[in-house]
């Protein structure tokens, strides 16, 4: 079957190339997206150490963990699937696609138990908030730090298992090398989406803790 | 179908994320001080490291997709450098 590309292109090569460098410009918006409400976390902890150290003990450490173990298992799944993208082992690239997004999943119903936690524990802003009152500024700002980023992480997460269905149906039915390109996009998609994690987890679970 | 295990590099990562996982979560509970948030920060630079050169495969590219990966980290770098400036030097 002879493969096709646009005019602009001068091999498949060049076309597969393309898109990821797309890709990788896209995430460089991402990390600004992310970058500037890290920012903001930092100048408020900053003005409000005893409060931020306070509210942070009252996250849920053990789903935060968890969480994090599920999404890393979910990108050693995608990077597995990468790999194993042929007419050999097809199967095996979505069975491997189907298990991330199942860990995916996993991890917005365990977001959601978390938020419906701090929902009962008072610790929504706006809605529902109570605090000790020597650290409630900060501890305040700090949730609307909280559900800020993670709802928009979440959101990503909830695209991302999107494109990943999508591209499992594909390979299922009958892969080519466009969908090769479209699955190495996802697959660096689904990978920044850890590493925004990464970050967010070290700056909410864990300060805080030794004190 | 052909038995298929996952490349070394990938699984070899895996682990040393999870690792480096329980080792944040140890550390802070230590009492460290100001370094409970380097230590926390610096292993989650590692990890994304690891994510970055193993899972997005920047370590089999070129100078062409750094430049364009380490484009979001430059500009990320003024944000917080210049947005931090007036808190980190300032008493």
């Amino acid at each position: 079957m002879p493969e096709v590309f646009a005019s602009q292109f001068v091999s498949i090569q060049h076309r597969d190339e393309t898109a990821e460098l797309g890709m990788w410009v896209f995430i460089a918006t991402e990390v600004l997206l992310f970058g500037a409400l890290i920012l903001g976390y930092f100048v408020y902890r900053h003005a409000y150490p005893a409060g931020f150290a306070a509210a942070s003990r009252h996250t849920e450490i053990v789903i935060g963990t968890a969480n994090t173990a599920i999404l890393l298992t979910s990108s050693f799944l995608v990077a597995c699937a990468v790999e194993a993208f042929s007419g050999e082992t097809r199967k095996l690239c979505v069975a491997l696609l189907a298990g991330a997004i199942l860990l995916g999943l996993a991890f917005i119903v365990l977001k959601g138990i978390e938020y419906s936690g701090e929902y009962r524990e008072h610790l929504v802003p706006g809605i529902n908030f109570s605090f000790d009152p020597a650290d409630a500024n900060g501890a305040q700002l700090f949730f609307v730090f909280y559900f800020v980023a993670t709802a928009i992480h979440a959101m990503h997460m909830l695209v991302g298992i999107g494109l990943l269905a999508v591209l499992a149906m594909l390979t299922y039915r009958a892969p080519d090398s466009r969908h090769r390109a479209a699955l190495h996009s996802t697959a660096l998609y689904w990978h920044f989406v850890d590493v925004v994690w990464i970050f967010l987890f070290a700056l909410i679970y864990l300060p805080g803790r030794s004190s | 179908m052909t038995r298929w295990r996952p490349p070394l590099a990938l699984a070899a990562a895996w682990l040393a994320l999870l690792a480096l996982l329980a080792l944040t979560v140890t550390l802070a509970y230590q009492p460290l001080g100001t370094f409970n948030a380097v230590v926390a920060l610096g292993i989650g630079t590692v990890k994304a490291a690891i994510v970055a050169a193993v899972f997005m495969e920047l370590r089999h590219r070129g100078p062409r997709t750094f430049l364009f990966a380490g484009a979001g980290l430059f500009w990320l770098g003024i944000l917080l450098w210049l947005g931090m400036m007036d808190f980190l030097t300032r008493t």
